[in-house]
């Protein structure tokens, strides 16, 4: 049985932790708002693009000198995973179930025999992974020096990828994120994006007339597909940062409603072991007055 | 007749709206786009796109890494870079003509270090014109 100053340096502690977790919604539900606004305003770019290369890309179809990027390299049997996660924990389960959704994938290819490289984004997807698939992970970026997400953070990731690539490291790759849906909804996601996978993009109708390409549709193309593995990564980017700031925001919202009801019960427990002192105090008082 | 013009940069669109006519610095050359102009895919060099306004007012944004695309519902420019010229300051330019200079230090081939050579060239250009 705790002694009463044992339950009260209880309740000062779980008060303080409500304290923080408190601060820590208020701190992510503002974050939430400016990272929604920018995964927002980055929506045109990527539209735009998907539609411009599903156009091109039909055009190109079933030819033999389709770009590697877009037809593959003929090949399934390295596989890289790009495991976006964000740098920071405490935010419920978004971490864990990012990792899990890739860790499946990755046994899932194990299974079939295939070779498995994977390229984590961020410190807790790395951490995570690194206990059971320690020795796939042939790289790793660190955004937390990042303060808000630019492109060419995203580029520079793409940059690698595409350096793999053509140095025939890996044959097919799968990005891992959380798309966000709503504040209390984060959907981890598994996206293809060598060989790209277009779909989606609406043609829009041009009256019969087909589009002059300049220089050449080949070349248009080959220009186009490096920067669309870096518009899907940012764009990733940008889904997680908002889910990121999602999941954290409910996490600690429900955390901070947890340390309420525990210092209610706490308290409860507090007074009636004081009562029940008190009360005891007083039997001892009036039997040994009872005596005399 | 106006012409639909729509300007996005990866981070946000920039510009969008009715307009008269757009210049924009193609791979293959300078094209003016007017209302009604027929379907083309175009790159972009790196340069400045002239936005004449219904007005007769013009805007000039620099762009980098480009592509624009007109299809009967207008003409959409989607660019990495895209900065309005007079918020250009040559800080900016300097920055950018160095991570040129770089990309062809760094270029592992003949073909990616001719690409980047030249997009150091045209850097090179908007810095002269802009002095």
């Amino acid at each position: 049985m705790p002694s009463l100053k044992d339950l009260r340096n209880r309740i000062t502690s779980v008060k303080s932790t409500r304290k923080i977790t408190k601060a820590m919604q208020m701190v992510a539900a503002a974050k939430l708002r400016r990272a929604q606004e920018s995964a927002l305003a980055a929506r045109p770019y990527s539209e735009r693009m998907a539609t411009v290369l599903a156009n091109l890309s039909s055009s190109m179809e079933g030819r033999d000198d389709a770009p590697q990027l877009l037809a593959g390299n003929g090949k399934d049997q390295t596989h890289l995973l790009v495991v976006c996660t964000a740098e920071r924990g405490l935010c419920g389960g978004f971490n864990s179930s990012i990792a899990r959704l890739a860790r499946e994938h990755a046994d899932k290819l194990l299974a079939q025999g295939k070779t498995v490289k994977i390229l984590t984004v961020g410190k807790k997807g790395n951490d995570i992974l690194k206990r059971l698939y320690g020795r796939f992970i042939i790289d790793t970026v660190d955004l937390r020096a990042a303060r808000t997400l630019a492109f060419s953070h995203a580029q520079g990731i793409a940059q690698k990828v595409l350096k793999l690539f053509e140095d025939g490291q890996f044959d097919v790759c799968t990005l891992f994120f959380a798309e966000f849906k709503s504040v209390i909804s984060q959907k981890p996601t598994a996206l293809q994006l060598i060989p790209a996978a277009v779909s989606g993009g609406k043609t829009p109708d041009l009256g019969g007339a087909i589009y002059d390409a300049e220089p050449d549709e080949g070349e248009i193309l080959a220009d186009l597909l490096p920067r669309n593995i870096g518009v899907q990564i940012f764009r990733a980017l940008l889904e997680n940062a908002a889910s990121e700031q999602g999941a954290r925001m409910s996490a600690m919202d429900s955390a901070t409603r947890n340390a309420g009801d525990m210092i209610n019960k706490l308290s409860i427990r507090y007074n009636r072991q004081r009562q029940a002192q008190i009360t005891k105090e007083l039997i001892e008082i009036i039997s040994g007055a009872e005596a005399l | 007749m106006a012409l639909h013009f729509e300007l996005v940069s990866p981070e946000r669109l920039l510009f969008s709206g009715d307009v008269a006519e757009v210049d924009i610095p193609g791979t293959e050359g300078d094209m003016g786009i007017l209302p009604g102009h027929a379907p083309v895919l175009s790159t972009l060099r790196p340069g400045v796109v002239t936005v004449t306004k219904e007005g007769g007012q013009k805007e000039r944004i620099f762009v980098r890494g480009g592509f624009a695309e007109v299809n009967p519902q207008g003409l959409t420019v989607l660019a990495e870079v895209a900065v309005p010229v007079a918020e250009l300051h040559a800080d900016l330019l300097a920055q950018q003509v160095k991570d040129a200079q770089e990309d062809v230090s760094d270029a592992q081939d003949d073909e990616t270090r001719r690409r980047a050579q030249e997009n150091l060239d045209h850097l090179l250009a908007l810095q002269g014109a802009l002095q």
